[in-house]
C-alpha cells in the first residue's frame, strides 16, 4: 500500500516536473476581445494583432488567435462575447474593454474557469485579470520634461486637451498640470479642446490666438498638433515648439519642417501595437512564466533622430506603429 | 387532429418557441459544449435582464405605446442599484420606488397631453441617462451582495436562467393573460373605447401599467448588475432595440393589445442566442447586426404567411 502511494507520489512528481520543463502551448488557443474599431488606431491595432498572430500560427507557438469586435462598443454585448468565448474553450482572452468596472463578473467567470485574461488599452479592475495599462498622466508630464530641456528660460504655454468629460483628457491634462508644476517657469496661458481631431484643434486654437501674448509651446494629446501649427501659420505666427502625437499628418508637417528650417521637437503615443505585446503576455502565462497582474505600456516616442524611419512605415491617414515581441513582453513584464 | 396542428392559431403561439428550439439545436451542433448546465448558465445568463426589459417594453406596448426609453432607465436603476442600494439601502429603495413612480406619471401625462409615447419616452430618455451620469460620473459602484448572490444562484438541475425566465414568464402570465382586470388592461390596448365606455378609467390603466413597466426595468437593472458587479451609465443602450424586437419576436403586435408573456420572455432568449450563435461561427463583426436582423426578418416573415391563413 505504502509502496504504491510511494509510486504515485513520484510519477506525479515526474510529470509535474516534465510540464514544467517543456511548458508547450503550440496547442494552446488565445481570442481578442475587442469593443470597437471604428477609428485608425483600433484599425491599426487589428491589423497588427492580426500580422502577429498569423505568424504564430505558423510558427507552431500557439493553435489559434482569432480576434472578436462587438459591433457596437456596448458593455452588454462584450460581456456576452466573452462568455461564448469561455464555452469555446479558449485558454487565454486578451481584453480591450468597454468598462473598466461592468465586465468584472464575467471577467470573474473567466478566470474560474481556468483561463488567463489579460486586458489592455482598455483595462478591467478585477483582480484576476492582468492589466496592460497606459500611463497617460506620464504622457502629458513628459511633454513638459521634454519642453523644460529645450527651453531652459520657459514661457507661455498653450495646451490642447482631448474630448471633454474623458478620463484619458483629465489624465493628459493632470500630467502636464502637474509637470508645469514642477517647471515654474512655464505657465499655461490657455487650454483649448481639440477633441483629438486635427480640424477641432485648428479651429480652437485660431479662436483664442489673437487674444494670447507669445507662446513658446504647445502641448497637446495626440491628433491635435497639426491643428494647432496650421492655426499659428494661418495667423501670422512664428511657430512655437509644438509636442506631437505620432499621427501620420503630424510626422509629415514635422519632416517639412524639418527639411525647411531644421525645426526640432518631439512626438509621444502609445503604438496600436500594444495589441501584440498584449498577446505576447498572455501566451508567456499561458507558458508558466511569472507575470506581475500589472504592467504598463510603454510609449512610443519619436525623436528627431527617428523621424524619417518612423514616418516611412506610417500608413497615410494612421498612426505610428510598432509590433511587439516575446522579448519586449519579457521586457515589460521584468519592470524594464 | 392534424388540423388542430396546422391551425393558424396554434403555429403563431408555437413560431416564438420553434425559433428558439432551432437556433438552440444549431448551437449545440456546432458547438457541443454549450450543451450542458455550464454551457446554458453561460449563454443565457444575460438573457434575464433582457427579458425582464423586454416584459417592461410589453407592457408599454399592449397600450398601443412604444417606451424608447427602457435602455437608459435599466442604466439608471443599474447605477442606483450599483451605489445607494448597495451603501444605503434605505435611501436606494426609495429612489428605486421614485423612478417606478416617475415612469407611472409618465403615462398619466401621456394620456392627459395625448402625447405620442415615442416622443415622451426619446425625450425622457435623455433624463435618465443624465440623471444616471449625475449619480455615477465615471462606470464603477458595486452591486449589492445579496443580488450578486441571487444572480450567482447554483439550483440544482436546471440553469438559473432557465428558471429566472420561467418563473417571470409565469408570474406575467397569470397577472396579464389569466386575471380579469389583465383582460381589461390588454382590452385597452384592443379597444380603449370600449373599456372606458365600458367604466374603466383608461388614466388609471396607462399609469398602472407604465408603473408595471418601470418595475420590471427596476428588476432589470438590478439583475444586470448582478452579473456584471458594477455599473456603467451607458450599461444598457441596447436594451430599448432589444426590448422592442423580444416583444415582436415572441409574438406581440405593435397595436391591439395582442401581447404574449411566454412569447416575450422566449423572444428575449432567442436573441441573446442569436449573438452567441454568430460568434460560434465566427461570423465577422460588420455582419454580425446584419446577421441578427436577418433573423429577425425571417421570423416575421414566417407570422406574415401565418397570419394571411388567419384572416
Amino acid at each position: 500500500m505504502s509502496m504504491f502511494r510511494l509510486m504515485g507520489a513520484s510519477l506525479l512528481a515526474v510529470t509535474v516536473g516534465a510540464g514544467a520543463a517543456m511548458a508547450e502551448t503550440s496547442k494552446m488557443r488565445i481570442a481578442l476581445s475587442n469593443n470597437y474599431a471604428g477609428n485608425s488606431w483600433r484599425q491599426a491595432m487589428l491589423k497588427s494583432w492580426d500580422k502577429i498572430t498569423k505568424k504564430a500560427v505558423a510558427d507552431g507557438i500557439v493553435a489559434e488567435a482569432p480576434a472578436f469586435t462587438t459591433a457596437e462598443n456596448q458593455v452588454t454585448e462584450q460581456a456576452a462575447q466573452i462568455q461564448n468565448l469561455i464555452l469555446q474553450g479558449y485558454n487565454a482572452i486578451v481584453v480591450n474593454a468597454a468598462s473598466p468596472t461592468a465586465l468584472n463578473g464575467v471577467v470573474k467567470q473567466a478566470c474560474d474557469a481556468g483561463i488567463v485574461v489579460v486586458s489592455f488599452d482598455g483595462i478591467v479592475n478585477e483582480p484576476c485579470a492582468y492589466r496592460i495599462a497606459v500611463d497617460f498622466k506620464k504622457m502629458g508630464s513628459i511633454q513638459v520634461d521634454y519642453m523644460a530641456g529645450r527651453l531652459p528660460k520657459g514661457g507661455n504655454l498653450l495646451e490642447i486637451r482631448g474630448l471633454a468629460g474623458v478620463f484619458v483628457d483629465d489624465a493628459i491634462s493632470g500630467g502636464i498640470h502637474e509637470g508645469v508644476a514642477k517647471n515654474p517657469q512655464f505657465k499655461i496661458v490657455s487650454s483649448v479642446h481639440g477633441d483629438w481631431a486635427q480640424d477641432v484643434a485648428q479651429k480652437a486654437v485660431a479662436g483664442v490666438l489673437p487674444s494670447l501674448p507669445q507662446i513658446a509651446g504647445v502641448v497637446t494629446q495626440g491628433g491635435d498638433g497639426y491643428g494647432a501649427a496650421r492655426a499659428f501659420a494661418a495667423a501670422g505666427r512664428p511657430t512655437p515648439l509644438i509636442t506631437l502625437g505620432n499621427r501620420y499628418d503630424e510626422l509629415q508637417w514635422w519632416k517639412e519642417q524639418k527639411t525647411a528650417n531644421g525645426y526640432e521637437t518631439m512626438s509621444v503615443s502609445i503604438a496600436p501595437g500594444v495589441s501584440t505585446l498584449a498577446f505576447w503576455v498572455a501566451q508567456m502565462i499561458l507558458d508558466g512564466k511569472q507575470v506581475p497582474k500589472d504592467l504598463t505600456v510603454p510609449f512610443l516616442q519619436i525623436n528627431q533622430d527617428t523621424l524619417e524611419k518612423s514616418l516611412a512605415t506610417t500608413e497615410k491617414g494612421s498612426v505610428a506603429n510598432v509590433e511587439y515581441t516575446l522579448d519586449d513582453a519579457k521586457a515589460v513584464a521584468a519592470g524594464k | 387532429m392534424l388540423t388542430a396542428v396546422t391551425s393558424p392559431k396554434f403555429l403563431r403561439a408555437a413560431l416564438p418557441g420553434a425559433s428558439f428550439a432551432i437556433l438552440l439545436a444549431a448551437i449545440f451542433y456546432v458547438q457541443p459544449r454549450a450543451m450542458s448546465y455550464f454551457g446554458l448558465n453561460l449563454m443565457l445568463q444575460y438573457a434575464v435582464p433582457i427579458a425582464l426589459a423586454t416584459i417592461a417594453q410589453m407592457f408599454i406596448i399592449t397600450v398601443n405605446d412604444l417606451d424608447l426609453s427602457i435602455g437608459a432607465f435599466v442604466g439608471l436603476t443599474a447605477t442606483i442599484g450599483a451605489t445607494l442600494v448597495a451603501s444605503t439601502p434605505l435611501l436606494g429603495a426609495l429612489a428605486l420606488l421614485a423612478a417606478i413612480a416617475a415612469y407611472g406619471a409618465l403615462g398619466a401625462l401621456v394620456h392627459w397631453r395625448n402625447l405620442p409615447s415615442i416622443v415622451v419616452t426619446l425625450g425622457m430618455s435623455f433624463v435618465w441617462l443624465g440623471v444616471a451620469v449625475l449619480i455615477l460620473p465615471t462606470p464603477g459602484g458595486s452591486a449589492p451582495g445579496w443580488v450578486k448572490a441571487i444572480m450567482g444562484l447554483k439550483t440544482p438541475w436546471v440553469p438559473f436562467p432557465v428558471v429566472a425566465a420561467l418563473v417571470i414568464g409565469i408570474v406575467v402570465h397569470v397577472f396579464l393573460m389569466m386575471s380579469s382586470y389583465g383582460a381589461v388592461l390588454r382590452g385597452a390596448g384592443g379597444n380603449p373605447r370600449a373599456v372606458s365606455r365600458a367604466g374603466w378609467s383608461l388614466l388609471k390603466i396607462k399609469v398602472i401599467m407604465y408603473s408595471a413597466a418601470g418595475f420590471f426595468g427596476v428588476l432589470s437593472g438590478l439583475s444586470l448588475i448582478g452579473l456584471t458587479s458594477a455599473a456603467d451609465a451607458h450599461i444598457a443602450d441596447r436594451y430599448t432595440l432589444y426590448a422592442i424586437a423580444g416583444v415582436i419576436l415572441g409574438g406581440g403586435e405593435f397595436v391591439g393589445g395582442r401581447v404574449s408573456p411566454f412569447g416575450a420572455v422566449v423572444g428575449a432568449l432567442t436573441l441573446t442566442l442569436t449573438g452567441s450563435f454568430l460568434i460560434f461561427l465566427k461570423i465577422s463583426p460588420d455582419w454580425q447586426i446584419g446577421a441578427q436582423g436577418a433573423v429577425l426578418i425571417v421570423v416575421l416573415a414566417l407570422r406574415a404567411l401565418i397570419k394571411r391563413r388567419e384572416v
